[in-house]
């Protein structure tokens, strides 16, 4: 062969592509175990359900259970909180998606479809602030839901954002009531 | 410069010996002794020094450190209260350690200030700027994981926030972050990689600051006039007029350093890092490290959506975006005139730059409810600007001052000017 023979690909060129292609494939094949092991472990991957006996809430009341490594708040809402859910144009939502883990992924924001049917007083929900992940604080901010201290977010009585940078509601996660008085969530 | 050709002849035999085989002291030499500056160079020029000691402080502390901390969840936070109380001198070393990050950081902003003060970004200190830029990055991802390490409230919380950037990334954010953290929140793997890396990026610092102080080595000190070295009479030898006009920088730098560890070593930190992590209670009102602060005013600051881009995404867009303006400064700034001193209208407007990012680092530690919001929606507005529409529109339409022909002539023209009795005997220096 000759150097200025460009456009014939021959046998060593042939062997130039293929030793390159090996060498990219064995570099990435190299690569991926150091960025794999960074990915969550098997001891964080599995997934605990808890069970959370709610027998003690009063309406207006409520409690903290940590699962995943992060908080889900068990509320049991007032009167009051219901109806100022329930009286919410969809219209006026920053997010108008439930984001309830327990029903289809567009199910729109209603107080309804952020609770569960025949249980509307109570609000399961993951207490993280979607925005960048602080825990907001309950009963707080200009809608009586919760206010994240670290941006400002405010989230109505059902969860749902309404002003702030927050993105979207807080999710709500795989759960059922069990019994009167229990919850089994994950 | 470049240009000169190697002033060193070994003297003794070692050197000899040395030169022949591997010329580490001719580099030496002609890097740090005969190495030529301007000769007008002020003490805004001291802080390249300051910087590298710092570093080398920083190091130094941090591996005797980690020789007593210990990156485990539940061990973490106690490990740094004893070498607080029992490892011997273990508390000066850590607020040397603690303040000498913030005062690491004093440092880099006043060289930032400076450069874009004098125009030390213009062309042939592109790259040198931009070599100067990923230090600044990797600075500031080193100090955010060493401020995770003490394992307090803040540490944890800023640690979730940050981290929580990456979950705006449309589709890949949630894996990216998973990714990051080694699980579905900060926990025992995020401490662990934090600190390894911690330990690792100050090392990468070293190897970038080679590069930058080789750059620099090439196309010389921009000095305050923004006047190219034209003679040799504009330059003065590094040994012995930078060396000691450096080392009196660092001492009255470490005299104000000294008083902060000795005397108010926690003024710059935050009381909740004293308390430690819970991951089921955010603290009341959360701040970064002070450093940190303008551009997390500038995240909050994007309360709104803009288009398909909803406001979290926007926050982190803008957040990054003005580190980003840093790297573009070379081809934003549209002026043939480097330094501000001939530049009379680029001079008001850094000045109001200077106090724009001053205000948002104060409206970063304020809570972001009421006016705060919309006066860090103005400040960001006018730190965008800046950039964006000041740099390249005055460069156009501003008439600069009369440029002296030289350094030399500056330097003459200001000691006449200052009263100073006039070196009209400095004629014959003149000799191009």
């Amino acid at each position: 062969m000759s150097a200025t023979d460009i456009h014939d690909p021959n046998r060593r060129d042939f062997l130039y592509v293929a030793t390159g292609m090996a060498a990219v494939v064995g570099a990435g094949a190299v690569a991926w175990p150091f960025i794999d092991q960074m990915r969550p472990d098997a001891s964080t991957l599995a997934l605990a359900s808890v069970e959370v006996d709610v027998s003690s809430l009063q309406p207006g009341s409520s409690l903290v259970v940590k699962w995943r490594g992060k908080p889900v708040v068990v509320r049991n809402r007032t009167e009051k909180e219901m109806k100022d859910g329930a009286a919410v144009n969809l219209a006026d939502l920053k997010d108008p998606i439930a984001r309830n883990a327990n029903l289809p992924s567009d199910a729109p924001a209603t107080d309804a479809n952020r609770t569960t049917p025949g249980k509307e007083a109570w609000m399961v929900m993951v207490q993280v602030c979607t925005h960048l992940g602080c825990i907001p604080l309950g009963q707080e901010g200009d809608f009586g839901g919760w206010f994240c201290p670290c941006h400002g977010s405010q989230y109505d009585t059902a969860g749902r954002i309404r002003k702030g940078p927050a993105p979207e509601n807080m999710a709500i996660p795989v759960f059922k009531f069990i019994s009167d008085t229990k919850i089994l969530i994950g | 410069m470049s240009e000169g050709h190697s002033t060193y002849t070994p003297k003794t035999g070692i050197e000899r010996w040395f030169d022949a085989r591997m010329p580490l002291p001719r580099l030496v030499h002609d890097s740090f002794v005969a190495y030529p500056v301007p000769r007008n160079l002020n003490y805004m020029w001291t802080f390249g020094g300051i910087l590298s000691l710092m570093l080398a402080a920083q190091i130094l502390t941090g591996i005797v450190l980690a020789m007593h901390y210990t990156s485990d969840t539940n061990l973490a936070f106690d490990s740094v209260e004893k070498i607080m109380r029992d490892v011997n001198s273990g508390w000066l070393l850590r607020y040397l350690h603690s303040n000498g990050a913030s005062f690491f950081f004093v440092a880099v902003y006043i060289h930032i200030f400076r450069g874009l003060f004098y125009g030390s970004y213009k062309a042939p200190r592109e790259l040198l700027w931009i070599l100067g830029c990923i230090i600044y990055l990797l600075m500031m991802a080193t100090g955010f994981m060493g401020y995770v390490l003490p394992w307090g409230q803040m540490s944890f919380w800023g640690a979730t926030v940050i981290t929580g950037f990456f979950s705006a990334i449309p589709l890949v954010g949630n894996w990216i972050q998973e990714l990051l953290l080694g699980g579905f929140a900060v926990d025992n793997p995020t401490l662990n990689r934090f600190f390894a890396l911690h330990y690792l990026l100050p090392f990468m610092i070293a190897g970038v600051v080679v590069l930058h102080i080789w750059a620099l080595h090439v196309v010389g000190q921009s000095n305050p006039t923004g006047i190219e070295v034209k003679s040799k009479t504009d330059t003065v030898a590094f040994t012995p007029y930078a060396t000691i006009k450096d080392a009196f920088g660092m001492i009255v730098f470490l005299f104000v350093f000294a008083y902060f560890v000795f005397y108010l070593p926690n003024f710059l930190g935050h009381p909740d890092n004293y308390t430690v992590a819970n991951p089921l209670k955010t603290p009341a009102h959360i701040v970064p490290e002070w450093y940190f602060l303008p551009f997390y005013a500038i995240l909050r600051a994007i309360t709104f959506n803009i288009g398909p881009i909803n406001s979290k995404l926007g926050g982190v867009l803008c957040m990054f975006g003005a580190i980003a303006m840093l790297f573009l400064v070379p081809w934003l700034d549209t002026s043939k005139v480097r330094s501000a001193v001939y530049r009379p209208w680029y001079k008001l407007f850094f000045w109001l730059f200077v106090a724009d990012a001053i205000l948002l680092g104060w409206l970063g530690s304020q809570p972001a409810e009421g006016s705060y919001v919309f006066m860090a929606q103005m400040a960001t507005l006018f730190y965008f600007a800046f950039f964006l529409v000041v740099m390249p529109v005055l460069g156009l339409i501003e008439t600069p001052r009369r440029l002296p022909n030289s350094i030399t002539e500056a330097v003459l023209e200001k000691k006449k000017g200052s009263g100073h009795p006039a070196r009209a005997t400095a004629a014959p220096e003149i000799t191009g």
